[in-house]
């Protein structure tokens, strides 16, 4: 009965989501302020029918209700409750219920929260979320729908894929989903203002609180499906370059460069159009990114659902969300105005150059998770774009990045002197040489060019930030003055230092563990030693253990640091129940400037010998330690006092009409 | 460029994505094939799993057609697809080589004993480094080896009926008709 409900409350919010697709946009064309009134009830009651669903789905799970094709094929009786609970989403048709749902939340959101804009921009903006709802809950009703039931029922379900269970993964979909959904708010706001033909610096306020949060959330949710690969997957890798991987890769170098591009359009009046094409693409890229994953057009260790008419369904609904905004853009963008000019040394010369940088890479990841599509559309044989091609990539570009983050925030807007700033910078970039030519040491660089130029940016991000948070607190009075500032009016200022230090943290990290990384692969015998980096591990000998849902080997090991004993790891092989491969559970000793990392191999022999793989894995943690400084970042940009007092300035200066159309 | 027109170029790059992944729709993603399709087998000698002194390597692939087929025993697929094996070993009489890959000896063994025995030899890759060595992602995977050694093709994926009928036997015979 309940997964009916579940069903009916889905197509409940079809029909909310094509009502509201409709009135409050044509209200707002011709003024009627009952149509476009509807827009916020409307956006509510998507969310609590969509919430509804999912909450429906979840109570199939945790009952242990198999007679629903989804819960059978995704969970079993034995599975832990916190499991059922991420089962929800840990496959095709309930992370689309997810998506939809919270594209409702963040639309329920925008109605909430944004009383202080004129109707007509809200009626767009909760319009145009409408438009993309009706794809998704279209696309699940139709090729994916989560409640449908299996009968014979089975009498127990086949079980979550065993990878998935885990912590970091049941918190890991919902976090990315929020990052690339919460697009959709930035989206919405862009398509509502080339609707409106009202482009300008309030249209770019509006928008820059939302794109922040879902860029935040993005960072927080590749950096856990990275920690969750790291220590899930037993290779100690971090990044693989996985089309999945990349999927999510690129709507972040995009979003980042829209929340840089944003604040340029908000503070200048620049960049306008180009604002509003980062807008859509950062969208289209998050989209694209689900395409790529539930298609299977692209094969990838994430590939969990390939099924073609689900492949067309999205590939049409691609085309007409991007396309049609697309059209959109080539109407109406040509008639904006190019806003504030600016020179060539200038805060906004430097804006662009990274924002281009962020684009440029997102294109070239695009292109390198395209490539073997392409090779093969073109009949120039097959190909694999791999691990090198990516790596080579990013060295390519992303030094340049660093190198202008240095110099932006410190560059005046509109026009600055090369000399003053060269004034300013020359400490900053003489000890950045000093440490780059430090690290030059074989000693301490082991021969890789990379090291000191990984080492140099992370000095030189670090150096001249400082210079900045120096030159800015100059001028205040003493530590209160300081302190008047972090609590005052500048919080995005100092949200900008963190983010841009996580940046620098997250150098360090891939560089050090990149070429500093000790990896071993070895056969002990129960009481045998192995030497690692400096640390020893004495094997004890591996123990069957039994869990809810698997049968697990445990190995046992005593981790030296010279003669004293540091932690005992206890890495686990596992069987799940239900069969499939065994899952690797790696022990890891974390620690700020190393992890010790430990995973199972096989069981070689009768005796007790086991293959296994040692890890030292120096300054890993500072890869997740910069995405959270990140992500820190964004929040306090976000608590800055400016959002909250521009609402009011709005509502005082409220010029845009209801019939406010075509003023451009 | 005219003005308008930079404004038609985001739209022109999407349109020729989408035929792209329009074309890339209608290609199975399995047939991404393995890079070491036209190259020969790797080299790799590796105990039998019947008896730990007799060998298998690379050098038993040569003279032949055979097909190199990847397995282990709790695995489902691979045991969905054993009946299909049986078939073709009896049917074509072509060599089946089994690689047991990071299997348990007792449970391999076990499952051949039950389900019958469709391979000419089976190489027993206790820890999974000559399955490294073959790019082997995932089992069951078939490699499909020409006369001459090479790899001339890669099963991903359980082979049934209609792999075999549609996809393998029409390259074994092929290659069996190749000098």
């Amino acid at each position: 009965m309940i997964p009916e409900i579940g069903h009916f409350a889905l197509i409940l919010a079809l029909a909310l989501a094509l009502v509201q697709a409709i009135f409050p946009l044509a209200g707002s064309f011709t003024g009627s302020r009952a149509w476009m009134g509807m827009a916020r009830p409307l956006a509510w009651g998507q969310f609590t029918f969509t919430l509804l669903a999912l909450a429906a789905l979840g109570q199939a799970f945790l009952t242990d209700d198999f007679s629903v094709a989804y819960v059978a094929h995704n969970s079993n009786s034995l599975l832990p409750d916190m499991y059922k609970v991420s089962a929800v989403w840990g496959a095709h048709e309930g992370s689309l219920l997810l998506w939809a749902t919270l594209l409702a939340a963040w639309g329920a959101a925008v109605a909430t929260f944004s009383r202080a804009l004129p109707l007509a921009v809200i009626a767009r903006v909760i319009s145009v979320q409408g438009m993309v709802s009706i794809g998704f809950l279209l696309f699940m009703l139709l090729t994916s729908n989560p409640f449908d039931r299996i009968f014979p029922m089975p009498p127990e379900g086949r079980d979550l894929n065993p990878l998935l269970q885990d912590f970091g993964l049941a918190i890991h979909p919902p976090m990315l989903y929020m990052g690339y959904v919460g697009f959709s708010v930035a989206f919405a706001f862009a398509i509502a203002a080339l609707i409106g033909g009202r482009l300008d610096a309030a249209w770019a306020r509006w928008s820059r609180p939302w794109t922040t949060v879902a860029w935040i959330f993005l960072t927080i949710g590749i950096a856990l499906g990275s920690w969750w690969a790291y220590y899930e997957l037993g290779w100690g890798g971090w990044w693989f370059w996985d089309p999945v991987e990349n999927a999510s890769l690129m709507p972040w170098l995009v979003g980042t460069a829209l929340i840089h591009s944003l604040a340029v359009t908000e503070k200048r009046g620049a960049f306008k159009s180009w604002t509003v094409l980062l807008a859509i693409s950062a969208f289209s890229l998050s989209l694209l990114g689900t395409f790529l994953v539930r298609s299977g057009v692209l094969t990838s260790v994430h590939a969990f659902a390939t099924d073609p008419t689900r492949g067309t369904f999205i590939l049409i609904f691609l085309c007409v969300v991007i396309g049609g905004s697309l059209v959109l853009y080539a109407w109406r963008a040509p008639s904006v105005s190019t806003g504030g000019g600016f020179t060539l040394v200038s805060r906004e010369s430097f804006l662009l150059a990274n924002n281009l940088l962020l684009t440029l890479f997102a294109a070239l990841v695009l292109f390198g998770t395209l490539a073997p599509l392409i090779y093969e559309a073109m009949a120039w044989g097959k190909i694999s774009v791999g691990f090198p091609w990516f790596n080579m990539m990013f060295l390519a570009v992303m030094p340049f990045l660093a190198l202008f983050m240095g110099i932006g925030h410190l560059a005046r807007w509109k026009q600055d002197e090369p000399g003053r700033l060269a004034r300013q910078l020359w400490i900053a970039f003489a000890l950045s040489v000093a440490v780059t030519a430090l690290a030059f040491l074989p000693g301490i660089s082991a021969g890789h060019a990379t090291v000191p130029l990984g080492i140099g940016l992370a000095a030189w991000l670090t150096f001249s930030h400082l210079t900045g948070l120096y030159e800015r607190l100059r001028h205040k009075r003493g530590l209160r003055g300081a302190l008047a500032d972090l609590t005052g009016n500048s919080r995005s200022y100092y949200g900008m230092l963190l983010a841009h230090l996580g940046v620098a943290v997250l150098i360090v990290g891939i560089t050090m563990v990149s070429h500093f990384g000790v990896e071993k692969d070895v056969r002990m015998s129960p009481g045998a030693s192995q030497e690692v980096a400096g640390y020893r591990f004495q094997f004890e000998g591996a123990q069957a253990v039994n869990g809810p849902n698997y049968r697990a080997h445990r190995g046992r090991f005593l981790v030296f640091e010279g003669d004293r004993q540091i932690a005992v790891l206890e890495p686990e092989k596992r069987a799940y129940l239900t069969g499939g491969m065994p899952m690797t559970e790696a022990a890891i000793l974390p620690g700020l400037t190393r992890d010790l990392y430990v995973s199972l191999g096989e069981a070689v022999d009768q005796q007790g010998d086991w293959a296994l793989r040692l890890y030292y894995k120096p300054y890993v943690r500072w890869i997740w330690l910069g995405a959270i400084f990140m992500g820190l970042g964004g929040l306090l940009a976000l608590s800055d006092r400016r959002y909250r007092t521009a609402k009011q300035r709005v509502q005082a200066g409220d010029t845009i009409g209801a019939a406010g159309t075509a003023r451009i | 460029m005219s003005k308008s027109l930079r404004f038609l170029l985001p739209l022109a790059l999407f349109v020729a994505l989408v035929a792209l992944l329009f074309f890339g729709l209608g290609t199975d993603p399995r047939k991404v094939p393995s890079p070491l399709v036209g190259k020969p087998v790797p080299q790799f000698t590796l105990p039998t799993l019947q008896d730990p002194k007799r060998t298998v390597s690379d050098a038993d692939l040569r003279g032949q057609v055979s097909l190199v087929n990847v397995w282990f025993s709790t695995c489902v697929s691979c045991r969905a697809e054993h009946r299909q094996l049986m078939a073709i070993a009896k049917e074509s009489g072509v060599q089946i080589v089994g690689l047991n890959w990071k299997d348990d000896k007792p449970d391999a063994l076990q499952m051949l004993r039950q389900f019958g025995n469709p391979y000419h030899v089976v190489a027993f890759d206790e820890d999974g480094r000559v399955g490294i060595d073959w790019g082997v992602y995932g089992a069951p995977e078939t490699f499909v080896i020409d006369r001459k050694g090479t790899i001339r093709y890669k099963q991903i994926g359980p082979i049934d009926q209609a792999v075999w009928q549609e996809t393998l036997r029409p390259i074994v015979d092929q290659l069996k008709a190749e000098s």
